[in-house]
């Protein structure tokens, strides 16, 4: 594999991660923690909504993230023929 | 069939099958000692990975923490499952195509440097120990609730059955064991949760059921309303805050999360399962499956945490909200009245047992005595709380004082039995919850064995031995630490709870920066990586020891941060000490540098090499 190539990859896989990771962090320190008293005054199903990220829908979010950083990873690998 | 010899049944049958699992998966080599031989299937690797991470405090005490702590208890559910998000993109695919059996085998080549090597390994023991101390307790205290026998046989018992297997099996028998027990646990700790939120709500599912209304047999008065808006109103009728908003700082719960979670990524015994998988691309896969298979308990925890308590109001309150007269108090109360965990005192001597804010017996926990009260209640011998001078509680804030204690950790083990379950569901939830703190000790134990003979013999104290001298003392490690986890078991430190704070700080204050670094940023040299996990290591520590241990103040708290979010600051130091003393020192080596750029490459991982 040559350099400019390993560079390139290494840089989208950086692009990807901070991208999920986004998402990871708002999903829980955000609404979870950081704005949860604004999201506990939308009510929903019997929830409040900020609790209901802090205690459950921070792990549903979390779940569906690995599955599709696993997905773009093994697209990443292929497109760069570094699969195995 | 009665309880017990149920009970014994499902335990002994479930041990037969983790010994079977140990014999059929002996372990000839150390590559399958350590790494169960890098074959795993992702799927399996995740269930086993699920099963090593769920101890006996996620089975039987996280439930009963959001039960009584509400909204505040959110971290461990958000830290304890988000590591795995920070694991699965930022440290295990890579570890895996670095492919040597260890973190601290990590640590020492990515810092040329044995004293990083032996930094680790110190961390690697300390936080293996404090953590597996707390899962011989677990053990002991279900075989004594259980099955009668006092808890040291307990410990004793648990110890010889985790001996038979985790010394022969080593990593292999280890991984297949805990694909069973992770079948037994989760399913011991659906099938009670589906009961449980059912009667309750009418709904099956425990994990949306959270949000369902209530049914009119529970109580008329809150027929129709969702559980939590109810769990809100009620608490604060007696006097609790609301259940479903935080009494801690905003800083301190965006702490104590990230802690946790960075801990998670950076606890040994999780990020060892991730060299027991064929290729990169099957370690990503791998921690998908393991946060699933974690995520059925994890969402199921607050169901049961907030309908627990729902229910624990209503039987002691009564519908009417006045308290149960005691001779009408369910047998699930006398039963665990009888082992110290549940214990009435009548403050107002109405011969009703109500339950409000506020400790029920002076200095918090009953001491136990042999006499019974005239209605048969268990009598203790803790001073009057209340007397002339104070009344014990506001009558502005709340109906009447609490006469009860509730020992939080017998909310999973006394659901059966509170939702009137057949004894099969009692006597299987003791068997999953036995898997759980089994499960876990065992992974524990091999992480601690490897630590000795491998990172510390074969790496640094005797590099000439063999294989197979490795492997006999990796077996003699194995039996050394169970006999101390043991003793921790039979003697446990009064602070079990406490060790948990210090067992993620660490791992989060050292172990996951020094990772991350190794893979992120190429420029991290030794004397930078020794230095921020010194920093580390020692800030956290000495934090948590002086606030858990030494009885600090809660005003001299650093910016109001608990113990358990220290590990968060020991973590961001550890990153700056580290960048400042790199960029002062010489950068890394040539070779080290081609070492990183290879471990970002997935193509080429093979199995887990030995050298």
């Amino acid at each position: 594999m040559k350099e400019d190539q390993a560079v390139a990859y290494w840089r989208e896989n950086i692009g990807l991660i901070i991208r999920y990771l986004i998402i990871w962090f708002v999903a829980s320190y955000g609404c979870g923690i950081l704005f949860v008293d604004a999201l506990n005054k939308i009510h929903f199903f019997g929830f409040k909504m900020g609790f209901w990220f802090a205690q459950q829908g921070s792990i549903f979010i979390f779940l569906a993230l690995l599955v599709m950083y696993a997905r773009s990873m093994n697209k990443l690998d292929r497109k760069y023929d570094v699969h195995e | 069939m009665n309880l017990d010899v149920l009970t014994y049944l499902f335990v002994g049958l479930s041990f037969a099958l983790y010994i079977g699992i140990a014999i059929w998966a002996r372990a000839g080599s150390t590559q399958e000692f350590y790494v169960a031989g890098g074959g795993v299937h992702p799927a399996a690797n995740g269930m086993a990975t699920a099963a090593d991470w769920m101890s006996a405090a996620s089975f039987i005490s996280l439930a009963g923490i959001v039960s009584f702590a509400g909204y505040d208890a959110s971290g461990y559910l958000m830290g304890w499952t988000g590591g795995y998000v920070m694991l699965a993109m930022l440290l295990a695919p890579y570890l895996r195509k670095f492919g040597k059996f260890t973190v601290p085998d990590f640590i020492g080549d990515r810092y040329y440097s044995n004293t990083a090597r032996t930094i680790a390994v110190v961390c690697v023991i300390f936080i293996s120990f404090t953590y597996i101390a707390g899962q011989m307790r677990g053990t002991g205290i279900v075989f004594s609730r259980f099955l009668h026998v006092d808890i040291d046989t307990g410990v004793l018992i648990g110890m010889v059955i985790v001996f038979f297997y985790a010394v022969m099996g080593g990593m292999k028998g280890i991984t297949y064991t805990q694909v069973a027990q992770y079948c037994i646990l989760i399913f011991a700790y659906t099938v009670p949760a589906v009961f449980l939120v059912m009667q309750v709500t009418g709904h099956i599912l425990p994990q949306t059921g959270l949000g369902a209304t209530i049914q009119e047999s529970v109580n008329p008065v809150w027929a129709g309303k969702p559980v939590l808006f109810v769990l809100d109103e009620i608490v604060q009728d007696l006097g609790f805050h609301e259940y479903t908003t935080g009494t801690r700082s905003t800083i301190d719960m965006f702490f104590i999360t990230a802690a946790l979670m960075a801990g998670t990524a950076g606890l040994p015994h999780v990020i060892v399962r991730f060299f027991t998988v064929p290729k990169v691309r099957d370690a990503r896969a791998s921690a998908g499956w393991a946060l699933m298979f974690i995520a059925i308990l994890y969402l199921t925890v607050p169901a049961v945490g907030a309908v627990g308590q729902l229910n624990l109001i209503n039987t002691i309150n009564g519908q009417q909200g006045e308290g149960t007269p005691y001779p009408q108090m369910p047998q699930w109360f006398k039963n665990w009245e009888q082992s110290g965990l549940i214990a009435w005192n009548d403050r107002n001597g109405d011969g009703r047992v109500q339950y409000a804010s506020g400790d029920a017996f002076l200095g918090g926990k009953p001491v136990l005595t042999d006499k019974y009260g005239d209605l048969g209640q268990r009598l203790t011998a803790n001073p009057m709380i209340d007397t002339e001078a104070s009344p014990g509680f506001d009558p502005a804030l709340q109906p009447y004082a609490n006469e009860v204690f509730v020992d939080r950790d017998i909310l999973v083990l006394a659901n059966p039995e509170i939702a009137n379950l057949p004894d099969w569901v009692i006597a299987l939830v003791a068997a999953g919850a036995v898997a759980a703190a089994l499960s876990t000790a065992a992974g524990l134990l091999l992480v601690i064995s490897t630590a000795i003979s491998h990172d510390l013999l074969k790496k640094t104290l005797l590099p000439e031995i063999n294989e197979k001298q490795e492997l006999v003392a990796a077996r003699m490690a194995s039996v050394a630490a169970i006999c101390i986890a043991g003793y921790f078991g039979l003697n446990p430190p009064g602070y079990v709870a406490a060790t948990v704070a210090l067992a993620f700080g660490l791992a989060a204050a050292t172990f996951f920066p020094a990772i991350f670094m190794g893979i992120f940023v190429k420029r991290m040299n030794r004397e930078g990586a020794i230095a921020g996990m010194l920093v580390g290591l020692i800030s956290t520590m000495a934090y948590i020891v002086y606030f858990k241990f030494m009885g600090g103040a809660k005003e001299d708290l650093f910016m109001g941060i608990s113990p358990e979010g220290f590990g968060t600051l020991g973590m961001l130091m550890n990153f700056m000490v580290a960048f400042i003393v790199s960029s002062a020192t010489a950068e890394p080596p040539e070779d080290i540098q081609a070492l990183v750029d290879d471990i970002r490459i997935p193509r080429g991982a093979g199995a887990a090499q030995n050298h």
